[in-house]
């Protein structure tokens, strides 16, 4: 064994506008290992192997390569000293042939001019070397499927000579058989000595692959391990486990007449990206949807507001059967959505703070809105919202925290029945979120059916009466309350059923 | 992992587009004759195929730069105005006199990819939208040529005026240097690097740049060599009126050329397309005008049938297009995992499918 190891991150700090994702990281990558990187959402894995890609600089630290220092400003530089990385969103052209992709930007010459033949013979090789002969080096990527382009992408890092391969979760997009075909790609790397670092949130496939474990949390390496030496139930404990901060406010005393009727019920839902889908919420109940990303929670989201709708299952709202084929239907029928994405999906930056909150009341329920926008300044100002130029100032100009108070106040406004709520205190400051969490109980209490989506567990399980645990595009189980998050996260990454199995 | 596409779909795919707009041209050649011959007269009798090459050749150059720079995701509106200066420099150098031809020509050449350059370094440094981009060098040409001149000027000797006149058959030269420059195009976009991170500016600019590509000297390139074409559209012009002619940007030529290229099949948001189906957009346009023209069709039913004839083109290549994303369902409507196999991708390419109808 040779002392130097292929690969060797030390120290990696980074900040992002002040704030810290990284503290002094390290990581050792042996040629021929696997070595898996697992956290929760936010813990820092992307940011990690996007330092290591080249996307964004170190603010400190050392990477070493066979003992060499490197540093990568630009992806091609990374991929020039043998590191590709193969990203979750496809960096591949989809109107141009396979093996053009893989050469992209180093196209084969003869005689001045590409030779398209030599390009396509070098792909069909490394395919055949991965035992892909299935795909034609001339097919334009448009025409495969997620888990074929992602074969493309792993064939464009190898035709860079690539000694360190890095994958952020490979298999979000595949189906089970494809995941296989991976594993095997994954052997024939190894066998080459390719070192290999590898994302996922699924720890199945982590124990099936990884040599080696490194765990990080908030930013820091809680450990490194041999894969062998841990057990599933372990590593979720190691992942989770954080001091809870934040306190949430008590739950008030439920008044609404809707308390207690179920308000929202979901059976059987499923579209191309959820199947199965059970729900039930209560008037003056929150529900909180828990899972990791890509887990199906915001698709839930978009498919009961119609943005992307169920094909199979049925949705009611106060015991009527709705289809809410369009945002617009499910707004009649009293949903309402706080959008995860803000800014892009949930106001119109450039216009006032009263056209925002108006909206939709105006949009929707054009005639007769007068009345019901009355209230909106009102509810603005119980929503404590500071904006220094009043109701005419431009959204955009607003803080967070009052960016989404100006959002609440739009959807409250229209009286729902059934709230819910994507990520509505990402991004916004301590105060605007007790402020939020206050008025989510608020709307509880006067009966509303609320579903809280969060990617945080503590407040996701602080808030929550209920919990429900999508995995994969299913309901993996249902919690009460005040469960621990080892329990949620056991859940929502399979490792119970793995343990039980 | 599905099988991928056959080499039958992977034919198909490759002539996809093009083909499907020879096949157009065809029909538009057939349906237009017929059309001729019910009124008694003949659509290729000798005078009107010269006129339908003659048309050709102006629209062809115009539309074989325009192609490169919609393929980078970029838009030249000034090209109209580029001819018509250009028309103006060339008679003004050459001055009458054969020794100058080459000074005109190099002169002409010289400035309007100049212009190409101003452009492209606008619209790549500065990231202004090229639509304003190119618009306001349009309107700055424009400005400059309705004070300076008041009527045509300059005067083209006779030996290039040949260029414009003279022809082979019923072939005009000026088609037969149109359609040369049209497979150098083709040779261009298909086997030089530059060509081939034009597709990939045009795709994705990001992509490209991850790959290495400095995604400005494609659309730059681009935009000089789109110039230029309109600089020998203006030579060809100014060779055949014998002089230099302001008025020649009333014409509409850069919309018409924009036409031209989306009726070859080529993406207007770019990374995909060609000039061979360019040739054909040119042509379908040039046979519609001599068909109309035989006809005697009232100018403004012209202008009617032939936007409504781009416009539904269009709309056929957008068809499928649409919903075409990334995300692979996971689930199908039988919902038993494991999810089957993907269905086969949409096969008949938006554009092939449309097509061939």
């Amino acid at each position: 064994m040779n002392a130097a190891p292929l690969l060797r991150m030390t120290g990696i700090d980074k900040s992002f506008l002040g704030v810290r994702v990284l503290h002094g990281v390290d990581l050792e990558l042996r040629s021929g290992e696997l070595h898996a990187l697992v956290g929760e959402n936010g813990a820092g894995k992307s940011t990690l192997m996007k330092v290591l890609a080249g996307v964004h600089r170190p603010d400190g630290g050392r990477i070493e390569i066979d003992g060499a220092e490197v540093s990568f400003d630009h992806p091609s530089r990374a991929r020039r000293a043998g590191v590709s990385t193969v990203f979750q969103e496809f960096n591949l052209l989809p109107e141009r042939t396979v093996a053009q992709n893989v050469f992209l930007g180093r196209e084969i010459l003869s005689r001045g001019l590409v030779d398209d033949r030599a390009m396509e013979r070098t792909t069909a090789e490394l395919l055949d070397d991965l035992g892909l002969e299935g795909i034609s080096p001339r097919a334009r990527v448009r025409h495969l499927s997620v888990a074929e382009q992602q074969v493309v992408e792993i064939v464009k890092a190898l035709s860079h000579d690539a000694r360190v391969i890095s994958m952020d979760e490979p298999t979000a997009a595949l189906a089970d058989h494809e995941v296989e075909v991976l594993y095997r790609i994954i052997a024939r790397l190894r066998e080459r000595g390719v070192g290999v670092l590898y994302v996922s949130h699924r720890l199945k496939e982590i124990f099936d692959l990884a040599d080696t474990i490194t765990v990080l949390k908030d930013g820091h390496r809680v450990d490194t391990v041999p894969a062998d030496d841990i057990a599933p139930a372990d590593l979720v404990r190691r992942m989770v486990g954080r001091p809870v901060s934040s306190v949430f406010p008590e739950r008030l005393e439920p008044h609404g007449e809707h308390v207690g009727r179920v308000r929202l019920a979901v059976s059987g839902g499923g579209n191309t990206r959820l199947d199965g889908i059970d729900l039930e919420v209560r008037g003056g109940e929150i529900v909180g949807l828990a899972g990791l990303q890509g887990s199906g929670r915001t698709e839930i989201a978009h498919a009961l507001f119609g943005v992307d709708r169920f094909t199979r299952g049925e949705v009611h709202v106060d015991g009527r059967r709705v289809d809410p084929r369009s945002p617009r239907r499910a707004i009649r029928a009293g949903l309402a959505l706080v959008t995860e994405d803000r800014k892009a999906r949930g106001l119109a930056l450039e216009q006032s703070v009263t056209a925002n909150a108006r909206l939709v009341l105006d949009a929707v329920n054009p005639f007769g809105s007068a009345r019901r926008a009355a209230r909106v300044p009102g509810l603005l100002s119980s929503l404590e919202l500071v904006a220094r130029g009043g109701p005419r100032q431009e959204v955009r100009y607003l803080s967070g925290g009052n960016q989404q108070k100006v959002v609440l106040a739009k959807w409250l406004v229209t009286d729902p029945g059934v709230m819910v709520l994507d990520e509505p205190t990402r991004g916004i400051d301590v105060g605007a979120k007790q402020a939020v969490y206050t008025l989510m109980r608020e709307l509880a209490a006067a009966g509303v059916a609320v579903l809280l989506i969060s990617s945080e567990l503590p407040e996701l399980i602080g808030m929550s009466d209920r919990l429900v645990v999508l995995d994969d595009g299913r309901v993996a189980g249902e919690l009460p309350g005040g469960s621990d998050e080892e329990t949620v996260m056991a859940l929502a990454t399979g490792a119970t059923r793995e343990a039980v199995s | 992992m599905t099988p991928s596409p056959s080499p039958l779909r992977d034919l198909l795919d490759r002539a996809g587009t093009t083909g499907a707009v020879y096949a157009a041209l065809a029909g538009v050649l057939v349906i237009g004759s017929l059309f001729v011959a019910f009124q008694g007269s003949h659509l290729f009798t000798a005078a009107n195929t010269v006129d339908l090459f003659t048309r050709g050749s102006l629209l062809g150059f115009l539309a074989i730069g325009q192609t490169l720079v919609i393929l980078c995701r970029s838009l030249d509106l000034s090209v109209g105005y580029v001819a018509a200066l250009s028309t103006m420099v060339s008679a003004i150098v050459m001055a009458g006199d054969p020794s100058r031809i080459v000074l005109g020509i190099g002169a002409t050449l010289g400035l309007a990819a100049l212009i190409g350059l101003v452009n492209g370094l606008v619209v790549t440094r500065l990231r202004v939208n090229p639509f304003i981009t190119t618009l306001g060098t349009g309107l700055l040409i424009k400005g400059y040529l309705d004070t300076r001149f008041q009527g045509p000027a300059g005067s083209i000797p006779a030996e290039f005026q040949t260029f414009g006149l003279s022809r082979i058959g019923v072939l005009p030269v000026s088609t037969l240097v149109m359609l040369a420059l049209a497979v150098l195009a083709i040779l261009f976009l298909r086997r030089t690097r530059m060509g081939f991170h034009m597709y990939a500016v045009g795709g994705d600019s990001e992509v490209a740049r991850l790959s290495g590509i400095r995604p400005e000297i494609p659309v730059i390139t681009a935009h000089v060599l789109c110039s230029m074409t309109a600089g020998i559209a203006g030579l060809l012009l100014a060779s055949r009126f014998g002089t230099g002619n302001t008025l020649v940007y009333n014409n509409g030529y850069e919309l018409e050329a924009i036409a031209a290229v989306v009726l070859g099949g080529t993406y207007l948001l770019g990374g995909r397309g060609g000039v061979a189906g360019t040739m054909a957009g040119v042509f379908i346009l040039a046979t519609l005008d001599t068909v109309f023209n035989t006809l005697s069709v009232d100018p403004f039913v012209k202008d009617v049938l032939r936007g409504a004839i781009v416009i539904a083109a269009v709309a056929v290549y957008a068809r499928g297009r649409h919903g075409r994303t990334s995300v692979r369902p996971r689930f199908t409507s039988g919902g038993a995992p494991p999810a089957p196999p993907p269905p086969p991708p949409p096969t008949a390419t938006p554009s092939a499918r449309g097509g061939d109808r």
